[in-house]
């Protein structure tokens, strides 16, 4: 039997979590206060996932650049690999909040959304 | 490129000489290491103007600081830069230490500093109410002021630009070799062939000087760290206390600035390195020792920000003005510290002078005295503010919030005559990013506004100057 | 001179959430007056996710969570102005603004709400000796360079101090391609969520050094290093134990202040501990008729729990103009509006918001917010009404970084005498 320490990222409160495992499967989560954290544990000891949010290069925006996440969490070990997918990313402006702004980044299979609207510069 | 003068330092002492000798029909170049006028030992000191009780009589320091300090009223009306005769005070903790208070006072009389007097405790605290509990009396200077020091190093630098002398910048002075009956004054780029030269270079001047004379000079940077205060410390203390020299060494003083400001310091450590501008915990720590016993109750938790400047110190302990004689055509202007900034108009004169008198120029007919500063919104009626904006819209736009100054003023500040380049030039001219935040929202707007007025790009932009650059690249360019 | 009901300074998350419920608890005249170009406040340059968990039951990032309230103002059709500087506030509540388009004018508010957030603490207000090269940026200055221009303040960095935005911008300069060498931290805990230190720190392997601070600053154009040092009990620097660090940047992280500059000259009373206005349990200020929330009146860790307080203080500014009706009037007992008692602190707890509740003037449920001092393990937050305990509630941690909070019910404090006294502990047992 296996016990790890976890502290929920899933929300702000920051659980102190104990994982039991046995074999490589979880048989037990405590210390948590909600599903997201059961859920959260499970996964970030076999497959640690998480939100990327970075920024894209608009062209003729009132910004130079537009803020953007990964629609759902990503295996962490993809978000350098995610982030080099946007460092060539350009997109033009107007870019609409929620707007797909690349689809599958580093073969995630998970889209790249705008996360502020960027409007044309006058 | 051929002068007549080249005044080596565009710190306040070489911009009064400069706008001194623009009186008269003369080439002039001010040749300056840093990007921009006052960057050196103008740049940071108390910013005050002594009464002149303090350097010994019949000493060349007491003659210029009295002198200085009478034209300072005036000079601050013609060129439009901030000036308040707010009084200063000598603290006395030890009645011990009477008989110096007391020699201090004669000196005073002795080197004409006018409306001397001593105050006893009670005058003394209704005067000014939080001075320390040990201080028994005070020698109290009510000619004693204090002045913004950009504001009076830019305000002589602009208007002698605006009478025709030139201004290189970011041009530090490699030699000086004779040539003919002149000089030649070499940069990296530049040699600049001159009738005279003056030695304005401050913790430099020695540097300079011992290039063309036998006799040598020796200039040791004296470090003075300071503390400044947020303006809502803002009449916590009226005059300028000091603490009269005695057992514990220099004391440090506690004054107000023309902006509402409170400011402590200096201490006063020698150091070896001319760079050597940083402050260090020990300073600090002293400085507050030594500025708790002259006032109570410090609002410590209101310092916005410390630094440090260092004063030229000759080993002689006066100020060295005049040629070498070994070496003329070659004016000193060093050893300039305390009380430089104050003797500054006099300084300019004198020197001014004394060339004058071996070139017998022509007067410059066009000498225009009169500068106007930036103009300052806030000090508008309302009325004036609305028709301002009204005409100028930046005006209505505001880029600094603590000290509440507008994209009006920076603009003015970046294209005005030897306009700020950076934003350091532009918190100098504006105060803005001198405020609580210390910057931290309004620079990447102040850079916006420098980047397109200069026609640079942002990557471009400098704290002050050189390799000062703010931003390194943009993002994910280097992963 | 133009009049408005409620103007609301500020159109941060706090100055959103105030006007949407002035609204639609009063269908009253608002008006607000942000100084930046576009509503949101800082949360638009937070693009970060960790928002909305507890408002939308969903994670959005900063910008998202602040179009849902700039959307519902638009919709509500609030009016607001931009780059609108406040430039003072007088105690009558004749506000003096000024902008490009309309220039320098006046308005008269009936009500005010102050919801004008707070700014970092800087370098010199730290005291940090040294040079004073380029590069020394604060945590929230870096990252509007990096998530609103683009830009990247530099390539090897140190922070200095764990709070949120410190640990955040950890993050975002490695994504951005900057070296994050270590984060120092003067306390002997991290003044940061914990989340923020699995998920910025530890994820990237960058080292947390607790009970350590910067000494000394080298460069004289741009930062080239920074000296760390460890710290004593006291937080004085131990000799012996100055670590060099190479790098170009330094950010700061070292807390943030309320902004009360406009509060302070319209002469309302601060706190010396939260920096913010006193206010009782409508979020009210030391003058009647002006609210603060947000950041402004203390500072928040989670947005959630700002937009719930500005919520507050936008409801009972409403109620404020609203007045009472004669009915209500006519029901009021004149000794009931009498009552009002003071919040009370002990053991360890450095402050309440509200410092006093009226108990008519409280809703069914007056939430209680507050910090403690230290780190504290395994203890009890209790209320005592009175000397009688209320509330009994074990935390297994507590820190300063992380904001607590009791609730106090109407109903029990229905039949208290007038000199009731509400007090909020910490305690070792039950």
């Amino acid at each position: 039997m296996e016990k790890r320490e976890l502290i929920c990222i899933g929300c702000p409160m920051g659980c102190r979590m104990t994982v039991t495992m046995e074999q490589g499967q979880v048989t037990q989560v405590s210390g948590n206060t909600c599903r997201r954290g059961d859920a959260y544990a499970r996964r970030e000891v076999t497959n640690p996932t998480r939100i990327v949010t970075s920024t894209v290069r608009v062209e003729g925006g009132i910004l130079p650049v537009v803020s953007v996440k990964t629609r759902e969490d990503i295996p962490k070990g993809k978000i350098f690999d995610c982030v080099k997918a946007l460092q060539e990313l350009v997109v033009e402006a107007p870019v609409r909040i929620g707007e797909v702004l690349l689809s599958d980044v580093a073969g995630t299979g998970v889209d790249i959304v705008a996360t502020r609207a960027c409007p044309q510069a006058v | 490129m051929k002068y007549d003068v080249v005044i080596i330092g565009a710190g306040v002492s070489g911009c009064a000489i400069a706008r001194e000798l623009s009186r008269y029909q003369l080439k002039i170049a001010v040749v300056e290491k840093e990007e921009d006028v006052c960057c050196g030992t103008s740049k940071a000191n108390s910013g005050i103007v002594h009464a002149g009780f303090d350097a010994p009589s019949g000493s060349l320091m007491a003659r210029l600081n009295v002198a200085g300090n009478e034209a300072m009223e005036e000079l601050s009306r013609e060129l439009d830069f901030s000036f308040r005769r707010n009084g200063s005070l000598v603290l006395l903790f030890d009645e011990e230490d009477r008989p110096k208070l007391e020699a201090l006072y004669a000196r005073g009389v002795e080197n004409g500093v006018r409306e001397l007097r001593i105050v006893e405790q009670e005058e003394l605290r209704q005067l000014e109410p939080q001075v320390g509990p040990e201080a028994v009396a005070a020698l109290y200077a009510p000619t004693g002021g204090i002045v913004c020091p950009f504001g009076l190093t830019i305000a002589l630098a602009e208007n002698a630009c605006t009478n025709g002398v030139e201004f290189y910048f970011d041009s530090t002075v490699t030699d000086i070799r004779r040539k003919g009956d002149g000089w030649s004054v070499c940069t990296a780029d530049d040699v600049f062939d001159t009738a005279f030269v003056v030695n304005a270079a401050g913790v430099y001047a020695d540097v300079f000087h011992n290039m063309v004379s036998g006799t040598k000079l020796h200039i040791t940077p004296r470090r003075g760290d300071y503390c400044l205060l947020d303006r809502t410390t803002e009449g916590f203390v009226k005059h300028t206390v000091f603490q009269l020299p005695g057992k514990q060494g220099k004391g440090v003083l506690v004054s107000p600035t023309v902006h509402g400001n409170t400011l402590l310091g200096p201490t006063a450590i020698d150091i070896e390195e001319k760079e050597g501008t940083n402050t260090t915990r020990q300073g600090l720590d002293e400085l507050q020792a030594k500025a708790g016993r002259s006032v109570a109750n410090l609002p410590m938790n209101q310092v916005i920000t410390s630094f440090a400047g260092l004063r030229a110190h000759e080993d002689s302990g006066e100020f060295i003005i005049g040629e070498p004689e070994d070496a003329k055509g070659f004016v000193d202007c060093a050893g300039i510290e305390s009380p430089g900034l104050s003797s500054a108009p006099a300084i300019g004169e004198l020197v001014a002078g004394l060339i004058a008198d071996r070139l017998h120029p022509l007067i410059n007919e066009n000498f225009c005295g009169s500068r106007k500063g930036i103009l300052n919104p806030a000090l508008l009626s309302k009325e004036e503010r609305a028709e301002l904006i009204r005409k100028k819209p930046a005006y209505g736009t505001m880029i600094c919030r603590c000290e509440m100054v507008t994209e009006g003023e920076i603009v003015d500040a970046v294209t005005r005559p030897l306009g700020a380049k950076s934003l350091d030039g532009v918190k100098r001219r504006t105060r803005a990013g001198m405020g609580r935040c210390q910057s931290g929202f309004c620079s990447p707007r102040t850079m916006e506004i420098i980047a397109r007025e200069r026609g640079i790009s942002m990557e471009e932009v400098t704290k002050a100057g050189g390799a000062s650059r703010i931003i390194c690249g943009i993002s994910k360019d280097s992963l | 001179m133009k009049q408005y009901d409620i103007v609301i300074i500020g159109g941060g998350p706090a100055g959103l959430a105030a006007a949407l419920a002035a609204r639609e608890h009063g269908n009253c005249q608002v008006l607000i007056l942000e100084r930046d170009r576009e509503l949101g406040g800082i949360l638009n340059q937070c693009i970060h996710n960790g928002f909305g968990l507890h408002t939308f039951k969903e994670e959005l990032t900063g910008p998202e969570y602040a179009a849902r309230f700039i959307e519902r103002v638009q919709e509500e059709k609030i009016p607001y102005a931009l780059n609108t500087m406040v430039l003072d506030i007088s105690a009558e509540k004749v506000i003096t603004a000024m902008n490009r388009e309309e220039g320098l004018f006046e308005i008269k508010a009936r009500a005010i709400v102050l919801a004008m957030g707070c700014r970092e603490r800087s370098r010199g207000a730290l005291n940090i000796p040294g040079y004073r090269p380029a590069g020394i940026f604060s945590a929230g200055t870096a990252q509007r360079l990096v998530n609103m221009e683009g830009y990247l303040p530099g390539r090897e960095v140190v922070i200095l101090g764990s709070g949120d935005i410190g640990l955040i911008m950890a993050r975002r300069m490695t994504l951005e391609g900057a070296r994050v060498k270590a984060v120092a931290e003067l306390m002997p805990y991290s003044g940061g969520l914990k989340r923020n230190i699995v998920q910025c720190l530890d994820d990237y392997g960058i080292p947390l050094k607790l009970s350590h601070t910067v000494v000394d600053i080298q460069g004289k154009e741009r930062v080239t290093g920074v000296t760390i040092a460890q710290v004593d009990e006291n937080r004085r620097p131990i000799p012996g134990t100055e670590e060099a660090y190479s790098c170009d940047t330094l950010l700061l992280s070292c807390g943030l202040i309320p902004e009360n500059e406009l509060s302070r000259g319209m002469g309302v009373e601060i706190s010396p501990v939260t920096s913010g206005p006193v206010v009782n349990e409508s979020l009210e200020t030391s003058i009647p008729g002006v609210f603060a929330c947000g950041n402004v009146l203390h500072v928040h860790d989670l947005v959630d729990f700002v937009s719930q307080e500005a919520a507050s203080a936008g409801t009972h500014a409403a109620a404020y103009v609203k007045g009472l009706t004669e009915e209500e009037a006519a029901q009021r007992d004149p000794a009931e509006e009498q009552r009002a008692f003071p919040v009370k602190v002990q053991g360890g707890i450095r402050y309440t918001v509200p410092t006093m509740i009226r108990p008519d003037r409280m809703e069914e449920e007056q939430v209680i917010r507050f910090r403690v001092g230290d780190v504290y393990r395994n203890r009890y937050l209790s209320l005592y009404v009175n000397g009688r305990r209320l509330v009994h509630r074990k935390r297994q941690v507590m820190a300063p970084g992380e904001m607590e909070e009791l609730k106090v019910k109407r109903e029990q404090l229905k039949d208290c005498p007038l000199d009731t006294e509400i007090l909020v502990t910490i305690e070792e047992e039950s």
